[in-house]
């Protein structure tokens, strides 16, 4: 198995975010991310950061795993906050040189406009991909969508679809490899000349890649057939999904920190956000 | 000259990973010019990730691979060039034909070589002549042959480079009984013309007795056992305990024994165990 694939994020373990109901966790996770626009002030913020490793604490997720994760972010999160400290006036001259002014507001303004894209990738993160298998993932999705069903949109067939594609994910990047591998053996090189050089030395990867993909698809419809599987309609399941006072407590909390964030809002006076 | 040396090589799979898998440790060993040597061990004791050393398919975490006493790595860009003279043929080989006719995909590896068209024409027909690939396959598309056929395909596909070092990672898995000999008897006929270093990972007792001059056994990403056939196949207890076995006339001389008929235990293929029974009976009677 492959460790560095972004859906392979799953955590193992079994802590009280792993036991909570995919169905809630999803809820919870829309929930949380409204909590985190809710925020505007430093203090609200503090909250929010606080909340944050709580999570990571009862996760039970190492702090480097989680970093780990936000490593594609670097860039992105290093943008914002260039943009922000740079463009945003204020009162307070922190800096003034040549072309360059920068304001205090606008240095706290990046500050918590980068909290606030950490919290929002980890806390997901940890809330919902770290802690919940792929296929529980659209299990609960499929389950929460259900209604939808009435009004004949596909939701079991969706649902049905992504998880075979999860399922495969593994597979094609093993895969991927062996064939790479194989072609190196015979000395194809992918990593020097030019750029359609280097499109053409895919070719003897990609092939044999489509076709065993193909021949994956086509031998799996069959297999499914063969167990009668014709579809959502009248399926029972095996793993039946169970709320349980821990989705209640997580329900509890959310709400207590939406309160706390909204209530920080009002009262706390602070640096607000401007965007 | 091609002799292949590895020295205290250690590999590790998912470093730091939960699933952290040591598939290598601490192996030393020599392959060498001349000689066939066969590769046994037990599902998942580390063959396929040794023979991946051997061209730099994989990096080793430490210990070093040397190419006629030349490490391999000292100059990553030039891996290439390894790997054009230590010609490995992966476990399912099959998975790598790509081009439209066999003939345009045998030629993908001496055309990575920067062979000449002329040349190329003729590797890729001596290649398909010695994996038994007839001609008229030549012109067919890759993906419409049978199981066994595109093994051979694929086969010819490192022969065609000619390397003076020939990997095999279970060539004859998945073909008829009359088409392993071939394909193994042609390997012979190879390694003794061209005086190439061959090594070929089997789980087939016989055929490593058969045709390999050496014989290491892996366990557990460790090298255990090295020898000639007869070395290692008398030591059938150890080999039993790894998971292994023995050729199965080698367990008829066993048998033997415990009758009573003491033939000896360095007996590995039938001709070599009629001549002594042979021998005996001369012996007895005169
Ligand atoms: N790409 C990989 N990622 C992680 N672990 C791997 C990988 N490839 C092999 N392994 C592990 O390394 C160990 C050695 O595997 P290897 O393929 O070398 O075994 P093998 O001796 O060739 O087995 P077989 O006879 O089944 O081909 C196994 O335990 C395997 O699970
Ligand atoms: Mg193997």
């Amino acid at each position: 198995m492959k460790a560095d694939i972004a859906f392979g994020q799953y955590y193992e373990g079994n802590s009280f975010l792993h036991r909570l109901d995919p169905r809630w966790k999803i809820l919870f996770v829309i929930f949380y991310i409204v909590i985190i626009f809710l925020a505007k002030n430093i203090f609200s913020f503090a909250l929010l950061i606080l909340s944050a490793i709580f999570l990571t604490l009862i996760s039970r997720i190492p702090l480097r795993t989680i970093l780990r994760g936000l490593r594609p972010l670097v860039f992105i999160i290093f943008f914002t906050a260039i943009i922000n400290i740079f463009w945003l006036k204020g009162d307070t001259v922190l800096v003034d040189w040549w072309i360059i002014h920068i304001y205090l507001e606008g240095l706290i303004n990046a500050l918590l406009i980068v909290v606030r894209v950490v919290i929002l990738v980890a806390g997901t993160s940890i809330l919902l991909t770290y802690t919940t298998t792929p296929i529980a993932l659209t299990d609960g999705l499929e389950r929460l969508l259900s209604p939808l069903a009435k009004i004949h949109l596909p939701v079991h067939e969706f649902s049905m679809m992504m998880t075979i594609a999860l399922r495969f994910i593994p597979t094609l990047v093993e895969e991927t490899e062996k064939i790479m591998n194989a072609q190196k053996a015979r000395g194809a090189d992918f990593s020097t000349g030019s750029l359609v050089r280097r499109a053409k030395a895919l070719i003897p990867i990609l092939i044999p890649l489509f076709i065993s993909a193909f021949r994956r698809a086509e031998e799996l419809a069959t297999a499914m057939e063969c167990r009668c599987y014709t579809g959502g309609k009248g399926r029972t399941r095996m793993n039946i999904l169970h709320s349980s006072w821990r989705d209640v407590a997580a329900l509890l909390a959310l709400c207590a920190l939406c309160a706390g964030v909204v209530l920080l809002n009002i009262f706390a006076p602070g640096y607000a956000l401007a965007l | 000259m091609a002799e292949i040396t590895l020295e205290n090589v250690t590999y590790v799979y998912g470093k730091g990973a939960p699933y952290e898998m040591r598939a290598l440790d601490d192996v030393s060993l020599t392959f060498r010019a001349g000689e066939i040597t066969g590769l046994i061990g037990h599902t998942g004791s580390g063959k396929s990730t040794l023979v991946q050393m051997l061209n730099g398919l994989l990096k080793p975490d430490s210990g070093r691979v040397l190419l006629d006493g030349k490490d391999i790595w000292e100059d990553p860009k030039q891996i290439q060039q390894i790997r054009f003279q230590v010609g490995l043929v992966m476990q399912y080989p099959e998975y790598q034909l790509f081009d439209e006719t066999v003939e345009a995909d045998i030629a993908f590896g001496p055309k990575n070589m920067g062979m000449d068209p002329e040349k190329i024409r003729e590797a890729v027909k001596r290649a398909a002549q010695f994996t038994g690939l007839r001609p008229e396959l030549l012109k067919k598309s890759p993906f419409d042959l049978s199981g066994g056929q595109k093994r051979r395909a694929a086969l010819a596909g490192v022969m065609a480079m000619e390397p003076a070092v020939l990997v095999l990672d279970e060539p004859a898995a998945g073909l008829d009984p009359g088409g392993r000999r071939e394909i193994l008897g042609r390997i012979r006929e190879y390694q003794q013309k061209s005086g190439a270093n061959v090594i070929i990972v089997s789980h087939s007792m016989e055929d490593m007795a058969l045709y390999c001059d050496r014989v290491l056994v892996m366990e557990n990403g460790r090298l255990v056992m090295s020898g000639t056939p007869a070395q290692v196949f008398s030591r059938a207890e150890e080999l039993i305990a790894v998971g292994l076995d023995v050729p199965q006339i080698t367990r008829v001389a066993r048998a033997l024994r415990d009758a009573g008929v003491d033939i000896g235990l360095d007996i590995y293929t039938v001709k070599f165990a009629a001549h002594r029974l042979l021998s005996g009976r001369e012996a007895h009677e005169g």
